[in-house]
């Protein structure tokens, strides 16, 4: 295979969610190469990691994403398809603490204080890392010193928070003031099913998204 | 006392109950507080919820167990006490509804999955067996398995009943309007998915509950109704989608608002209708006395 055939192969596999060999989903690719194989294959045959990231991760993630906004695929497999990224991924991991490949920044995200919904939560947190993004999942029920802890380690993350519950909306509020307090020029995003833009502008928050996709847009437009 | 299922068969359109977290967080049940734990502690506010349905003309009510489950009583620190818990549910609501009405025992979801490798089947059928246990010895004389977004994991839930109790079993799940390719769950089951696979396990009853209110509840009934003529049907619809506002959750439908849709939901082929979220014994009444007239 060349380099492109490569690539367009492990697209597909992250897209349709074959994340190796053994494993039988799905179907009809049974008993071929998954991502793991494939990205191993590629950087063997030097292939640059910059372009398996951008030629296949972020396309076929891209694609995922507009597919669940379009509600063809649902959460089943949103979340096969970024394990088969992460099996990718795991490869690429060495080129990126090298700073050979750059992504556009970072991305820190957690759902807030009282709530341990995480479903949505992670398939932003996947979406986003899919989109090129390096991505710090604070995980469920986070309060506001744990964000701004984080946000320490590199002032120029963009924070992403989520909240599915209407009682802990009231702590996302907290949160995005706490934050705001310390370190006004950090921006935050805010989702969850019960969120609005309407209620963004009344916390004082950055940016609202109803789903993954629109997430990446407002964190692409921060990164041009 | 005749099976609810029989009692379809005969006919009958019956009465379920509303919710009871939202009615549990009415009485004071704190944001991070185990809802289950009132059976133990608050045993008396618990006994209020039962009896304020079986007054407002319930012929079935649920017990205080959505969460009681080991997955969830694990995250309070109470995995021991899943007999304790799930067992004083029952018997609460037992005792409100007295020999004659019926006494469902609630069986949530886990939050886990097995496709992500979290669970295995086994697990979820062990954790669901031991909670259905309790819950039948507390007086439960049937199981309702409910909010289930995963065929697996209800499966699961269904099959532990039906291998472990006697008590007629229950199953819905909650679905979604995606676009105009119907109804789904959150992981992509259809209501016509759901009826063929519960209904080949020997499922007594199944439905669906949750969700965006009760208008959207007709479609749901007729997709299941255009696979199975005959199983009987459960509806728990919520007052509408909650509403945030100015610092408190909403759910937006009256009792008068919901009850305008039975009628047509009852022509569409459901035969119990209760409420989820936000529904209250208001609701209840009103539609208890619309469809007893
Ligand atoms: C699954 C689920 C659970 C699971 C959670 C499992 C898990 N690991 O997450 C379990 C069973 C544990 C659970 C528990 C509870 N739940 Co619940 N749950 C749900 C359910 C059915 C689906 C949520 C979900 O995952 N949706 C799918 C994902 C993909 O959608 P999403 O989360 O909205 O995310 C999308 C967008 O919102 C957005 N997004 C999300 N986050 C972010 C963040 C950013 C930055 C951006 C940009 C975008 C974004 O992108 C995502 C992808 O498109 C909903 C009902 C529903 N249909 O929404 C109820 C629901 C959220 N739960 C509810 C309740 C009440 C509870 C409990 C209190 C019930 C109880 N008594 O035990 C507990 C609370 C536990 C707690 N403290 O958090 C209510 C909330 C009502 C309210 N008043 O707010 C709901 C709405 C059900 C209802 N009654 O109508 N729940
Ligand atoms: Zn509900």
């Amino acid at each position: 295979m060349n380099s492109n055939e490569l690539l367009e192969k492990i697209r597909e596999c992250v897209e349709f969610g074959k994340v190796n060999k053994d494993v039988p989903y799905p179907p009809n690719m049974k008993g071929m190469d998954g991502a793991d194989e494939l990205t191993k294959m590629a950087l063997e045959q030097g292939v640059p990691p910059a372009d398996i990231l951008n030629e296949a991760l972020i396309k076929a993630m891209e694609r995922v994403g507009q597919k669940f906004t379009d509600k063809k695929i649902f959460v089943p497999q949103m979340l096969i398809a970024a394990k088969a990224m992460n099996a990718s991924m795991v490869h690429l991991k060495p080129f990126f603490q090298s700073g050979q490949v750059q992504r556009k920044g970072k991305f820190i995200i957690g759902t807030v204080a009282g709530d341990l919904h995480d479903i949505g939560k992670n398939l932003v947190a996947m979406i986003v890392e899919g989109a090129g993004w390096e991505v710090v999942d604070l995980g469920v029920d986070v309060n506001a010193q744990k964000f701004i802890q984080t946000i320490e380690e590199d002032k120029k993350a963009v924070v992403g928070l989520s909240a599915l519950l209407t009682t802990t909306m009231a702590s996302m509020k907290s949160i995005v003031g706490d934050i705001k307090a310390k370190y006004p020029d950090v921006r935050l995003i805010i989702g969850g099913a019960p969120i609005t833009d309407a209620f963004r502008q009344e916390i004082g928050a950055d940016g609202y998204a109803a789903d993954p996709q629109g997430a990446v847009a407002y964190l692409n437009n921060i990164a041009v | 006392m005749t099976a609810i299922a029989a009692k379809i068969q005969s006919g009958k359109i019956l009465i379920s109950d509303g919710a009871w977290g939202t009615f549990l967080q009415q009485k004071g049940l704190a944001p991070g507080e185990c809802p289950e734990l009132w059976n133990i502690t608050h045993p008396n506010d618990v006994f209020d919820i039962a009896k304020s349905y079986i007054d407002a003309g319930s012929d079935m009510i649920e017990t205080n167990s959505f969460g009681g489950s080991s997955f969830k009583l694990t995250a309070y620190g109470l995995s021991d006490k899943v007999y304790e818990i799930n067992k004083a549910a029952a018997e609460i609501s037992r005792k409100a509804a007295g020999t004659n009405r019926h006494v469902l025992g609630s069986i949530g979801p886990s939050g886990k999955m097995i496709m992500m490798g979290d669970i295995t089947y086994d697990d979820f059928y062990e954790a669901f067996k031991h909670q259905a246990i309790a819950l039948a010895d507390g007086g439960a004389d049937a199981m309702v398995v409910e909010t289930m977004s995963d065929l697996d994991e209800a499966k699961a839930a269904v099959h532990a009943c039906l291998d472990n109790t006697n008590c007629e079993v229950i199953c819905t799940m909650t679905f979604e309007k995606s676009g105009d390719s119907g109804f789904h769950t959150m992981m992509g089951v259809t209501p016509a998915q759901m009826t063929e696979e519960l209904v080949a396990l020997g499922t007594h009853i199944i439905g669906a509950n949750c969700g965006n209110g009760i208008q959207n509840m007709i479609g749901i009934v007729q997709e299941i109704r255009k696979v199975n003529k005959t199983i009987p049907i459960l509806i728990h619809a919520n007052a509408g989608a909650p509403v945030y506002k100015d610092g408190q959750t909403i759910f937006p439908e009256t009792p008068e608002q919901m009850a305008e849709f039975v009628k047509i939901l009852i022509d569409s082929g459901a035969n119990i209708i209760g409420g989820c979220c936000g529904t209250t014994p208001n609701h209840i009444r009103k539609i208890a006395q619309l469809v007893r007239q």
